[in-house]
């Protein structure tokens, strides 16, 4: 899941530096994602992983590292299984 | 000094007929700051309206302090505007200022009445607010500053600035900070003119910016979230009071120029008279939007200016607001005639229609509906 996230992040989140640098808990707002990026790679998420972010989940610490990122889709898979 | 915020209200509206209107045509010719209303607002301790209470300030709402912008905005609108962008910065040092230094300084502010001015914009940049070019630059407890600001609000005229840049020289564009540069460690040198169709007085021209001081006079949040739960939503909530004071002042004109004409001719209703009861209706929906945003803001749930729907709610009402007001003032114009579109008459309507013009235009409404569409391509809740 990480790899795919990743592959998501390095397509739309439009990062200075190669997502591969990061680390899984690195801040990536930090790290230079802006607010319009994010919704691109939220966008994205929703169609790889085939899920919809809900209004709750709609909040900058959702997609601040791609360890929030895993947390809130392994929540999401599990409340819709 | 002011005693309550409920007197607040009353102490600017008498600022305003006492020191604004008499200077605000002068001000606009001249494009001047306007010394007297804003020295007034000084010696009544109106600058510390949104300072904490415990730190001696009054403690007021957004609500109390657009209401008392508003009613200085009928007289003045760059005295208004000059006060709310001041309350703003307010805003954001009180929310996100937690440490010694800035808490001590916010004290001063309430004690001497200090004015607060913002260095957001940057050549190079333009207006985008979440992204800065100049970095700060730390060490050993100590920062240095050099910014290229492509406007500073009275400037000339503040005793600090609070000003944007990166995190760091290595930082990226996006990862900002928010830091107060205060004298004798802020140099401020004026870079263009500001010669404006409106808000004149507000002197606006651009600087280069140099500051160093503590590294505690950085804000202790990133800019990031100072931007999206205080700057935004204040910064709209404060400038549609603005807005809605010069729609006041159109509408009274308006008002007062068909009254007149009802006088001279008992009996039958001037023509223009339906017209007055269309503005009065564009009018309501303004006030009505503007006070319901404030109480909004005041009555915010933890966590909830967090949320899309908060950025939305306050993008909507900057654009929504800035739209009403050229309306009303184009209306008012209309029914006032060739009275309206004297620079002399009683019922001129110029300086209003030229400010108004103004509200559309500082932060684009174009981009802020950018923001939005942006927003709305995720957001789920109707």
């Amino acid at each position: 899941m990480r790899e795919q996230i990743r592959r998501v992040l390095s397509e739309h989140a439009r990062l200075p530096v190669d997502v591969a640098t990061l680390g899984d808990d690195d801040d990536l707002f930090r790290a230079g994602m802006t607010s319009h990026a994010s919704v691109n790679v939220m966008l994205a998420l929703e169609d790889t992983f085939d899920i919809e972010f809900p209004e709750a989940k709609l909040r900058k610490a959702t997609f601040e590292s791609v360890s929030a990122i895993e947390a809130a889709l392994i929540e999401l898979r599990s409340v819709s299984a | 000094m002011i005693l309550t915020r409920g007197e607040m209200r009353e102490v600017v509206a008498k600022i305003a007929d006492e020191y604004a209107l008499p200077n605000a045509d002068d001000v606009d010719r001249q494009a001047r700051f306007p010394i007297e209303a804003i020295d007034g607002l000084k010696s009544a301790g109106v600058l510390s309206a949104l300072v904490p209470p415990e730190l001696g300030g009054l403690g007021a709402t957004l609500s109390e302090a657009g209401d008392s912008i508003a009613v200085l905005s009928r007289r003045c609108s760059s005295s208004a505007m000059i006060l709310a962008m001041h309350h703003l910065q307010v805003a954001c040092l009180a929310a996100h200022g937690n440490n010694g230094v800035l808490r001590t300084y916010l004290a001063d502010v309430a004690d001497r009445q200090l004015l607060l001015a913002s260095a957001t914009t940057e050549v190079g940049v333009g207006g985008q607010l979440r992204t800065s070019r100049c970095a700060l630059e730390a060490s050993g407890g100590r920062f240095r500053l050099e910014k290229q600001a492509g406007v500073i609000s009275y400037g000339a005229h503040a005793d600090a600035v609070l000003a944007t840049c990166r995190s760091g020289p290595d930082a990226a564009p996006s990862d900002q900070v928010l830091v107060l540069c205060v004298p004798p460690g802020l140099e401020l040198e004026q870079t263009t003119e500001w010669d404006t169709l409106g808000f004149r007085g507000t002197c606006s021209p651009g600087f280069a910016l140099r500051a160093e001081g503590e590294i505690d006079q950085v804000l202790t949040d990133p800019f990031g979230d100072i931007a999206g739960r205080t700057m935004l939503p204040v910064s709209h909530v404060l400038w549609a009071f603005v807005w809605l004071g010069l729609a006041s002042a159109a509408l009274t004109k308006a008002r007062n120029y068909i009254q007149g004409e009802a006088r001279k001719n008992p009996g039958s209703s001037p023509a223009g008279a339906p017209r007055l009861a269309e503005l009065a209706v564009v009018h309501q929906q303004l006030e009505s939007l503007v006070r319901m945003s404030a109480q909004r803001f005041d009555q915010r749930a933890d966590g909830e200016d967090q949320s899309m729907g908060f950025a939305l709610s306050f993008n909507s009402l900057k654009v929504a607001a800035s739209t009403l007001l050229v309306d009303i003032v184009t209306r008012a114009l209309g029914i006032c005639g060739m009275a309206g579109y004297s620079q002399t008459s009683p019922f001129s309507m110029g300086r209003l229609l030229r400010d108004a013009h103004g509200a559309a235009l500082m932060v684009n409404n174009d981009r802020i509906l950018g923001d939005n569409a942006q927003l709305l391509l995720i957001y789920k809740e109707s």
